[in-house]
């Protein structure tokens, strides 16, 4: 599968709109709905519901992307922002805002991040474990 | 309003300019790699275990100036790379190589492929090598490749002169060769 890169960026955007509120009303359930957006696209990125909202209203007024980039890393940075979320929605709906306060502010960091300066964090990290995770025994 | 929370959306919002500017500020950008006499070599055989050996050669800087040498990059400082190595990455001789790492998945690799193919296809004596870090985590781990794409620039005697991270643009590029090709 192959994705519009511009739709990644218009998801980050309204994600970390969506985080910000979530921060400055301590709202639980906005946080859990966010985890359920996260889910959903982690599991299937066309079906997104941010990119449902681009495919409708942005994608008809700028044209076709110049180029697209594999799903493989949109897919996995989905799945991390869903772990996330969720233990920030947990924290936030069982009384232990630090929690939510605290998983929602680096969910929001990536978030602006990728909306701000197209950086990936989650594609930055892999290289770096990658060379933890191969490392021989005893060296 | 939760106070907490509107002091964590600022201190967010604070850092992640801070550290989407440094990195902006830091792309592409090549830094100057310390020439030493000795050599990188990766030994490794089936069972063995990958790890740099380098001989403890003189440290012979090229610039004399003191702040000069304060910037430049001691990681995979400029050792003569072992000629197993670099037939092992798919290095032949040249006056001057690009020598990148690339991963899948990274639209950064891709345009600096596209750049450095264009420069070494105008710059007589400049090859491009494009390395899957993947496949060659020990000499990732010897060059201290930490992000891709990574763009080693090097001599004709194989050694690391300059290295960096993040796409350049290609006057950047043929500049930091023209050291290389000129020496």
């Amino acid at each position: 599968m192959e994705l519009d890169p511009r739709g990644q960026r218009f998801a980050a955007t309204v994600t970390t709109v969506v985080l910000i509120v979530v921060l400055a009303t301590g709202w639980g359930w906005l946080a859990l709905a966010q985890a359920v957006v996260f889910a959903i696209t982690a599991a299937d990125p066309r079906r997104g519901p941010y990119a449902s909202v681009y495919r409708a209203l942005v994608l008809p007024r700028i044209g076709p992307p110049a180029e697209r980039e594999p799903a493989a890393p949109v897919r996995f940075a989905q799945l991390v922002g869903f772990v996330f979320l969720a233990v920030a929605a947990i924290g936030y709906l069982s009384g232990v805002p630090a929690l939510g306060v605290t998983f929602a502010a680096f969910g929001l960091l990536a978030a602006f991040l990728n909306a701000a300066f197209g950086l990936c964090v989650g594609c930055e990290i892999y290289l770096a474990a990658r060379r933890f995770a191969a490392r021989p025994i005893g060296s | 309003m939760d106070s907490v929370g509107l002091l964590a959306i600022a201190a967010v919002l604070v850092i992640g300019v801070v550290v989407g500017l440094w990195r902006r500020h830091t792309d592409g950008r090549f830094r100057p790699v310390r020439q030493v006499s000795g050599r990188i070599q990766v030994t490794g055989s089936a069972g063995e275990q990958s790890a740099v050996t380098g001989s403890a050669g003189e440290r012979t800087p090229m610039t004399g100036s003191a702040a000069e040498q304060a910037a430049m990059d001691d990681s995979a400082v400029g050792e003569r790379l072992d000629p197993a190595v670099l037939t092992a990455l798919g290095v032949a001789p040249a006056e001057a190589t690009l020598l990148q790492f690339s991963s899948a998945f990274c639209a950064p690799c891709r345009a600096l492929r596209r750049v450095s193919t264009e420069v070494a296809a105008m710059v007589p004596g400049v090859q491009h090598i494009e390395v899957d870090a993947e496949s060659h985590l020990d000499a990732v781990r010897a060059l201290n490749i930490w992000r891709t794409p990574t763009l080693l620039v090097l001599d004709a005697r194989g050694r690391v002169t300059k290295r960096s991270t993040g796409v350049p643009t290609k006057p950047q590029l043929i500049a930091a060769l023209g050291d290389v090709l000129t020496a």
